[in-house]
This record gives structure tokens, C-alpha cells and sequence, in this order.
């Protein structure tokens, strides 16, 4: 019989996961119906060939080759990144176009772009992005303030859900105002006084915000029935997508857009305690966030850009006492629940690689840009899994035979033995076609393992 | 009292810090003698930095201690002679880039490495950094960006610079997210770099200092 999900251990879950990927259902819940035998054993090779990379019992058959886009795909199909946030049918087109013409073993799907109107329909004010503050051909970007006050960490520490609803998102989305008058859920207990709770609920500004919401959820609903539909077609065609979900670092959640960068610094040395409790809060939910997603989407990689515990931005000292213990715990919460975290080292993370490398081994994958490959495959490597890391510069200025040279040296180091995935190792916008393609082409060829 | 808030800056002890200046202002010790001290105690910090001894944290919270230090300070200064400044460097985010904490890094390095900074923010267009080279007179120019947008950005500017006429006159730095040294050739910037510190070894060669 087979054993219920809460009794397995976290590797029974792993091998569980994979098998349903191996599995793959459609929307109705029957097999998925591939377009081909072709495209059934391309889909399965690439699962397996990721699976064995990232679990390092296993040498794959030859290095798995992924591509980690931006809004490459767009600006490759020549079309504005305005274009792909309003027209979700060009935005599947485009990157339909771009998997076609590259043919990278798997993606992380075409979700980059986003509903711009969805963001004009809740007065986004996190991001400026096309037309809203960016050219159209650009990328959005991040608006960083202190969303959070320095003095309401007491208010996040107590009920973390009660403070996201009426403190922060009002302040990051214009139409989510009416929230700020909305009583905690938990007082509602029982029959008397129980209707003083949902006075706020008849209030113009609170029903306007509820307004927003609606409209707001029929506009998310529209486009992400376009880029799942995508996936699904994707998947028939031999192109699996591993992305099952995204969860941040405790520090990276409230440093990037709660305090920001300069507030969570003066935190770390005017309130300290405060902060550690608050990274403490944050974990469980941090777990929770891609335990959730990965249920829902069926794909154990959970993605966790990792920004704040860069080279530079934190001493060793603050490293190991603010980042890497809820870090952690949020990767450990995950093997635990059956998933693969999938972190991203952004910028240099030279420094920290002995410190991170103290993981379960065959669990992770690390997504690595600019840290030196050779020393994340001596560390790191030796327990994870490993992508990267051409680089930005590389495939927007160089030659395809520079990246072939590249890439060639990448195989031979970090591929050694297995456990590596070729990819580039930061999210691109731009890139010259033919380097994109000499990197996919060249893996397929150098990269068997013999 | 001579280096005591010397240290106490450089050692980031906020509270001790303005405790110190409130007192010592009390007691009618000279205001810009106290200012003096606190850019020593800067200047420990740049030198800490640079030996890796500090951090990016130990910049930013010193930065906000000298704020307190120097608002304490300015009622009771005398408008009098500034000290000579290194030189010039005129810093902003390329056109299309909003990135600033990489920038701000270096703006602040600079600062107190001795040098004037002129800092013309984010999304700045060419023709800003021409206008302000033409005004100012500046030697030392850096270009910052986070986003590969602003790998064509950079050269624009660069190139509007070279239009003015004014490219022999200037060094052209460029740094930030994904620069390299691919990218540097591509724009035909002088020289790229991969932190603050590096900025200011940069700048510091150029004017020869």
C-alpha cells in the first residue's frame, strides 16, 4: 500500500514529487496526452536528467540545460515589455516562440512579465514599470522605502497577517486603503459582539477597497489562465517547466520591501533583538508560502532569490547571526515538506559559500551569477546542486564562440561528476539570439557524460 | 578630549557618540573642532572598509551617525572656510536605471575620501552629465546601472560626452549589477569597478592624489 504523505520521510517525498513530474496529469486529471512519443521522452529525459543532477546519487546522462529569462523572450519576439504586461496572448506567444526556437530542456514559465493592468487596477506603487513610470521597453523596477516603520516590529512580531493587511499592503497598493480599517479576524469568538466586527465591512472606503479586489482577482484569473494554458501546451510538447513556487530569506522579506536596505541596516544596531524576533516570525510563513505553492502547482522547486546576504552587504559576523540561521530553517522546512529549494546567489557570494554549504545533501539547487564556479563546485557542490553561470555581460556582448569557451569550462568544472544544470546566472533582458543558442546547442553536445 | 569621538564614530557607538557632542558642546568646546574630529572618525571608517575590516552595515550606520553628529552641530558652526576638497567626480544612475544603493555607496565613499560629489541621481539622460561636466568642470565622471539596459545607456552617454567634445577632458567610470570589464570595452568607459572602494582607489589615481 502506499504510505500517506505525512508519514513519508523528506526523501520518500523527494522521490514522490519527482515521480509525479515524471507522471505529468492534465487540467482534468488524466495523463497528459504529449504531442508525440518524441515529445513524451524529451519531457521525460529532462525530468530525470534534473532529478539525478540535483539529488548527486546519479552521474545524469549529460548536463541538463535550462534558460532563465527575464523579458528576454520578449524583446527577442521584438515586442516592448509593455506589450507582454497588457497582452497575455503575446506574452504566451512570445514565449512559446522563444522555448521553440531554443529548446531548453525545461523553464520556469512565462509568469516574469505580469498583469500590468492588474497593477493599475490596485494602484501598485512597490514598482514603476512600462508606461507607469519606465519606458516601455524596459523592465519594471522596485520603488524601495520604508514600507515598515522602524517602530512596528512589534505589530509584525504579534500577528504578522493582521500587520501585512493594514499597514503594509495599504501602503504598497493605493486601492487597498480601505484595509487600514478592518478589525483583526481573531476577534471574532462568538455570538456576542460578534457583529461589531463587520461594521467596517458597510464603509464606502473599505467597500471600494473590496471593489478593487474583485476586479483586481478577475484580471490575475485572465492571465494566468493564459500562461498555465502555455504551460500545459509546453509540457505536451517536451518542455516541462520546474517552477513550483517562490519564498524568500526572513532578512531578504523584511529588507527588501518592509524596512528596505537602509532600514533594516539601522535596525540590525538599534533594535537587534526586535529584528531577530521579527526573522523568527517570519520563517514558519516563509515555509509555508512554498510548501503552499508547491502543493498547488504539483513542482517541488521552490525559487528563493537570495539579495541581502550578498559579499559586501553584511559582515561575516552579521551574515551568520541576521541571514543564514532563518535562511536555513526556511530551506531546511522545505527539504522537510518534500521540496527542493532553488536559491539564487545574485551578485558575489564568495564569502559565504563555506557557511551555506552546511546543507542536506542532494536537497538544493543553487542558481549561481557572479560568484567564481570553480569554488561554489568545491563547496557548495559537494551538496548541491549547481546553475549558472554565464553571464549578462557575455551574452549581450559577446560571441557565440566566447560562449562556447565558456560554457566549455563550465562543464568541465562544475559538471564534473554530475550535480550542474547550464543556465545563465542572472535574469536577462537582453541577449544576442545567437549566444543564447550556442549555449543551449553547445551543452546538448559537449555536456553528454560519458 | 582629543580622538575620543574619533573613536567613538568609528567604533559606530551611536548613542555614546551623541552623547559625547551634546556634552562637549556644553562645556563650550569648539564646534568645528568637534566637526574635525567626526570626519577623522569618517575617515577610519573609509580606511576600515578598504581593509574589509567593514561592510556595507558599518557605511550606512556610519553615515546616519555622522547625520546626528553634524545636526547637533550646525546651530552653533560659524559659516566659515570649508576644507579643499579633493576634487570633483559627477555620479548618477544611467537613463532608464532607477537602481540607487550601489550609487549611493559610492557617492558616500567618495564623499569621505575627501572628494566633492556631484550627484545627479537615477534615470539621469546623457545630455544631464554633459551639462553638468560643462558646468562644473568636473575631471572624473562615474556612470552607475544595475539593470543590462543600462549597458547601452552607458555608452550613450559616453558617446554624448564624446559629441560634446569633452571626452579627453574627463575619466569615465563605470559600475554597478552585471558591469564587467566585456562591458567597459563595449561602452569605452576608462575603467570599471566592483565596489565603493574601488570608485575611490579610481578617482584617487586620476587626480593623482
Amino acid at each position: 500500500m502506499e504510505k500517506k504523505w505525512e508519514a513519508m520521510t523528506p526523501d520518500e517525498k523527494q522521490e514522490a514529487q519527482f515521480q509525479k513530474l515524471l507522471n505529468p496529469k492534465d487540467p482534468q486529471g488524466n495523463a497528459l496526452k504529449f504531442q508525440s512519443p518524441e515529445a513524451e521522452a524529451t519531457y521525460k529525459a529532462s525530468i530525470t536528467r534534473i532529478k539525478d543532477a540535483v539529488q548527486l546519487k546519479k552521474t545524469p546522462d549529460r548536463v541538463p540545460v535550462t534558460l532563465l529569462p527575464s523579458m528576454f523572450p520578449f524583446t527577442n519576439a521584438g515586442m516592448t515589455v509593455q506589450e507582454a504586461m497588457y497582452d497575455y496572448d503575446k506574452c504566451a506567444a512570445a514565449f512559446k516562440k522563444f522555448i521553440l526556437e531554443f529548446k531548453p530542456d525545461m523553464h520556469i514559465g512565462a509568469a516574469q512579465a505580469g498583469p500590468g493592468k492588474f497593477y493599475e487596477i490596485l494602484d501598485y506603487k512597490l514598482y514603476k514599470w512600462p508606461g507607469h513610470g519606465v519606458a516601455p521597453e524596459h523592465s519594471y523596477q522596485c520603488v524601495e522605502q520604508e514600507y515598515m516603520k522602524a517602530g512596528e516590529y512589534d505589530l509584525l512580531i504579534t500577528d504578522p497577517s493582521f500587520y501585512f493587511r493594514n499597514f503594509y499592503l495599504p501602503r504598497v497598493f493605493g486601492a487597498l486603503e480601505g484595509f487600514t480599517m478592518l478589525p483583526p479576524l481573531t476577534g471574532i469568538l462568538e455570538i456576542y459582539g460578534v457583529a461589531f466586527n463587520f461594521i467596517p465591512y458597510a464603509l464606502p472606503p473599505v467597500q471600494g477597497t473590496f471593489k478593487a479586489l474583485f476586479e483586481a482577482g478577475a484580471e490575475a484569473l485572465k492571465w494566468a489562465m493564459v500562461i498555465g494554458g502555455l504551460n500545459g501546451e509546453l509540457a505536451t510538447l517536451g518542455f516541462p517547466n520546474i517552477l513550483g513556487g517562490f519564498t524568500k530569506a526572513p532578512f531578504d522579506t523584511i529588507g527588501d520591501t518592509l524596512r528596505g536596505t537602509r532600514g533594516i541596516i539601522m535596525d540590525m544596531y538599534r533594535q537587534p533583538e526586535k529584528l531577530l524576533q521579527a526573522l523568527e516570525a517570519m520563517t514558519p510563513i516563509m515555509i509555508g508560502m512554498g510548501l503552499g505553492s508547491a502543493q498547488q502547482t504539483g513542482n517541488p522547486q521552490i525559487f528563493i532569490p537570495l539579495h541581502k546576504g550578498a559579499d559586501g552587504f553584511l559582515s561575516d559576523e552579521q551574515f551568520k547571526k541576521f541571514y543564514w540561521p532563518t535562511l536555513k530553517a526556511v530551506m531546511l522546512g522545505l527539504i522537510e515538506g518534500g521540496c527542493i529549494p532553488f536559491a539564487a546567489l545574485e551578485g558575489h557570494w564568495g564569502s559565504r559559500l563555506k557557511i551555506i554549504q552546511d546543507i542536506p545533501r542532494g536537497k538544493t539547487m543553487w542558481m549561481v551569477d557572479q560568484t567564481d564556479m570553480a569554488k561554489a563546485k568545491e563547496t557548495l557542490g559537494k551538496n548541491a546542486c549547481l546553475i549558472g553561470n554565464l553571464s549578462s555581460s557575455m551574452l549581450k556582448l559577446g560571441t557565440p564562440q566566447d560562449v562556447r569557451d565558456y560554457a566549455k569550462k563550465l562543464i568541465d568544472t562544475a559538471g564534473k561528476g554530475g550535480g550542474f544544470i547550464m543556465s545563465n546566472g542572472a535574469f536577462f533582458d537582453e541577449a544576442k539570439p545567437e549566444n543564447v543558442k550556442a549555449m543551449v546547442d553547445f551543452t546538448r553536445e559537449y555536456g553528454v557524460y560519458k | 578630549m582629543s580622538g575620543k569621538l574619533v573613536k567613538l564614530l568609528s567604533d559606530l557607538k551611536e548613542p555614546e557618540a551623541l552623547q559625547f557632542v551634546e556634552k562637549a558642546l556644553a562645556e563650550g568646546v569648539d564646534p568645528a573642532a568637534l566637526l574635525e574630529e567626526a570626519r577623522e572618525g569618517m575617515a577610519v571608517v573609509g580606511q576600515r572598509f578598504a581593509k574589509e575590516e567593514y561592510f556595507i552595515p558599518h557605511l550606512i550606520f556610519s553615515g546616519e551617525i555622522l547625520k546626528g553628529i553634524v545636526k547637533r552641530l550646525e546651530p552653533h558652526l560659524k559659516k566659515g572656510k570649508e576644507q579643499k576638497p579633493l576634487g570633483k567626480v559627477i555620479i548618477g544612475t544611467v537613463a532608464g536605471d532607477l537602481h540607487d544603493i550601489g550609487k549611493d555607496l559610492v557617492v558616500f565613499m567618495l564623499d569621505v575620501s575627501g572628494f566633492e560629489v556631484l550627484d545627479l541621481g537615477i534615470d539621469v539622460p546623457a545630455q544631464k552629465f554633459v551639462d553638468a561636466i560643462k558646468e562644473s568642470g568636473s575631471k572624473i565622471v562615474g556612470l552607475s546601472g544595475f539593470l543590462t539596459l543600462a549597458f547601452d545607456s552607458m555608452k550613450e552617454t559616453i558617446d554624448a560626452i564624446e559629441k560634446a567634445g569633452l571626452r579627453d577632458k574627463v575619466n569615465i567610470m563605470i559600475g554597478g549589477g552585471q558591469i564587467d570589464e566585456q562591458v567597459r570595452i563595449y561602452t569605452r568607459a576608462d575603467a570599471c569597478g566592483r565596489d565603493a572602494m574601488a570608485a575611490v582607489q579610481l578617482a584617487k589615481g586620476w587626480i593623482g592624489g
